[in-house]
């Protein structure tokens, strides 16, 4: 067991490497230059062209910019705002809370509908409530985030002024972002359980514990719901990852304090550095989201403990 | 020998035409009441009415897209305009029909570059294996570090604003997916029979491949690429929505969306009908995919 956590965290850890070259990569490697990409050359004086160029160390050869920019993203120094000139990292760190209440109180209505609903329609095939599993599946993974939500705000705030719109104070400002990024990965996981526990309901397995005289209730929910569950709880840390970085539209559209709005704020002014910080900070919680879900293997499977892999 | 060499080489014929038979029985076999194939058939419509608006958008739109009619600002949907008009006085149905073009451009083409890329990954990591199998991986692997959309945010914003940058964002961002799929139908089929019967006659590796086992792998892949459509299409619009896209006369459906949002409390029609587009065609391509997957795929019948 303490041999399976160790070797997660140890590869967690190559992941977040990679994450972090994959963000080099892209901010460093692509063609185009980044400063040409944040300033227009044809307003700005070629001097501060090259102040940026050297801030951001565009300079120095390839090989010394790659370990400066892990040295510098493993201490913490994720560099300077271009817009505001602030540190980045404490303006990222400020606005953390705010998101992850959102991605959890998401998560929370994506994994409570999409599991309830995926293991009922699965039992009871052919019958209302597959029919409504469906149809929240198919609509959920349709939907854009940034329609759904708005159309919460047309109904709930405009129509019948029962929610704010916009904000991120209390608890009445949550619950409409909430609904709308939990309901995307709700479809997801409803399509997911609902095939899982199919392919279960069919296994020899069930077939010998009904034979065997288990109440109805104890085979679906006991024994094929546990099985049932094991795959799908890859595509649940998947999903709150993705639910994560939706925050970047949902915050913008409930116009919510959040790492996903300053994100989408700094795309908007070019602020390279900050989108960089916000990339790789993001991968981070993934992997660690990620990481949480593998150790949860470990309370739903038997096989994983016993093995210890 | 010569003998030997056509019983092989029938062998291999009959079984490299034995999947395409399975798949079709199954397909006629799953669906019993005919909801099911009612509901692909309105979703074929639906795409096909959409393509229409790409491909001739000048026959469906009853008023130009940039006719700015100062005396009808913000009216609401009526007889005339079926979907109201915007701040300018535009016809916002005309904007839809217009809109589709760039919109569908984005998500075709991302799937197309995305499943090109992955699938030729995943081709020679599953059918070369070994050392080279192991590095590809490695690197889709990095790749999946970061989650999709925030790849693709990424890639279009260091890239800068532009429909080509956004669609390279979303194919590189779905390039995993595709590899990985491809890969995996690739180790299976190669150790079909009809593989080992077509090396035993002495076909080039490069031979075997193309003719034998590609034919035979894609079929998942382009089921995925089918349901990926849908997600591509939903990136584009997400990434335009935030102003990645590129600034036209002409709106793609998501930054029409997100320049009707300022008029959400006087005008709701100008941000419902964009989204509603979308919506109709990205569930359109999921049912087609869905009612595929499950021809194709034999574990999935008796779920539907």
């Amino acid at each position: 067991m303490l041999q399976a956590i160790s070797s997660r965290v140890i590869s967690s850890l190559l992941v977040i490497v990679g994450s972090l070259t994959l963000v080099f990569c892209i901010f460093y490697l692509l063609p185009g230059d980044p400063v040409l990409s944040m300033v227009d050359p044809t307003s700005v004086s070629p001097e501060v062209i090259e102040n940026l160029r050297h801030q951001l160390g565009l300079d120095r050869p390839f090989h010394e910019r790659l370990l400066a920019y892990f040295g510098d993203m493993l201490t913490g120094d994720f560099g300077r705002s271009i817009v505001g000139s602030e540190p980045v990292l404490p303006k990222i760190l400020a606005q953390v809370p705010a998101t992850l209440l959102l991605t959890a109180a998401s998560a929370l209505i994506a994994v409570a509908v999409g599991v309830s609903l995926g293991v009922l329609s699965a039992v009871r095939k052919g019958g209302i409530i597959d029919f409504v599993a469906r149809v929240v599946g198919l609509f959920g993974i349709s939907m854009p985030t940034f329609w759904s939500g708005i159309l919460l705000i047309l109904i709930f705030s405009v129509q019948l002024r029962l929610l704010p719109a916009m904000g991120s104070d209390g608890f009445a400002t949550l619950i409409l972002p909430a609904v709308a990024l939990g309901f995307v990965g709700a479809g997801s996981i409803v399509r997911m359980v609902r095939g899982s526990m199919l392919d279960v309901l069919n296994e020899p397995f069930v077939t010998t514990l009904r034979a065997k005289g288990l109440r109805e209730g104890s085979v679906n929910y006991k024994h094929a719901l546990r099985s049932a569950l094991i795959p799908a709880v890859t595509l649940i840390g998947m999903q709150i990852g993705d639910m994560l970085a939706g925050t970047v539209i949902i915050e913008t559209v409930f116009s919510r304090q959040g790492v996903g709005r300053i994100l989408a704020d700094a795309i908007m002014a070019k602020d390279l550095p900050v989108v960089q910080g916000i990339v790789f900070f993001t991968a981070i919680l993934y992997v660690g989201i990620n990481l949480l879900v593998d150790l949860s293997y470990a309370a739903i499977d038997p096989r994983v403990r016993r093995k210890g892999a | 020998m010569k003998n030997s060499a056509a019983i092989a080489k029938s062998v291999a014929e009959r079984s490299a035409a034995a999947p395409r038979r399975e798949g079709r029985r199954k397909a006629g076999r799953r669906f019993r009441f005919g909801a099911a194939e009612l509901l692909t058939g309105l979703a074929v419509l639906t795409v096909v009415f959409l393509a229409a608006c790409a491909l001739f958008p000048r026959l469906i739109a009853p008023f130009s897209p940039t006719d700015m009619n100062t005396a009808a600002i913000l009216q609401a949907p009526s007889s005339i305009h079926f979907f109201g008009t915007d701040y300018f006085g535009r016809d916002v149905f005309s904007l839809v029909v217009y809109g589709t073009r760039d919109s569908l451009l984005i998500g075709v083409s991302a799937v197309a570059v995305g499943v090109l890329i992955g699938g030729t990954i995943g081709a020679l990591s599953g059918y070369i294996g070994g050392r080279t199998d192991t590095v590809l991986m490695r690197l889709i692997d990095v790749l999946l570090t970061v989650p999709g959309i925030l790849l693709a945010l990424a890639i279009a914003a260091a890239l800068g604003p532009g429909l080509r940058n956004i669609v390279l964002a979303i194919a590189v961002s779905s390039v995993p997916g595709y590899a990985r799929v491809m890969r995996g139908q690739i180790m299976t089929i190669r150790k079909r029979g009809y593989v080992f019967a077509s090396r035993a006659l002495g076909a080039r590796p490069s031979a075997v491949l193309l003719k034998h086992v590609l034919p035979n792998s894609l079929a998942p892949l382009l089921v995925m690429a089918t349901l990926g459509l849908g997600t591509s299409i939903l990136a584009g619009a997400g990434l335009s929505f935030l102003g990645l896209g590129v600034i036209k006369e002409i709106p793609d459906w998501g930054a029409l969306l997100s320049q009707g949002r300022g008029y959400l409390t006087v005008a709701w029609w100008i941000c419902t009908f964009p989204g509603l587009a979308i919506t109709l065609f990205v569930l359109s391509v999921n049912v087609i995919g869905d009612h595929w997957r499950d021809a194709v795929d034999p574990k999935r019948k008796g779920r539907g």
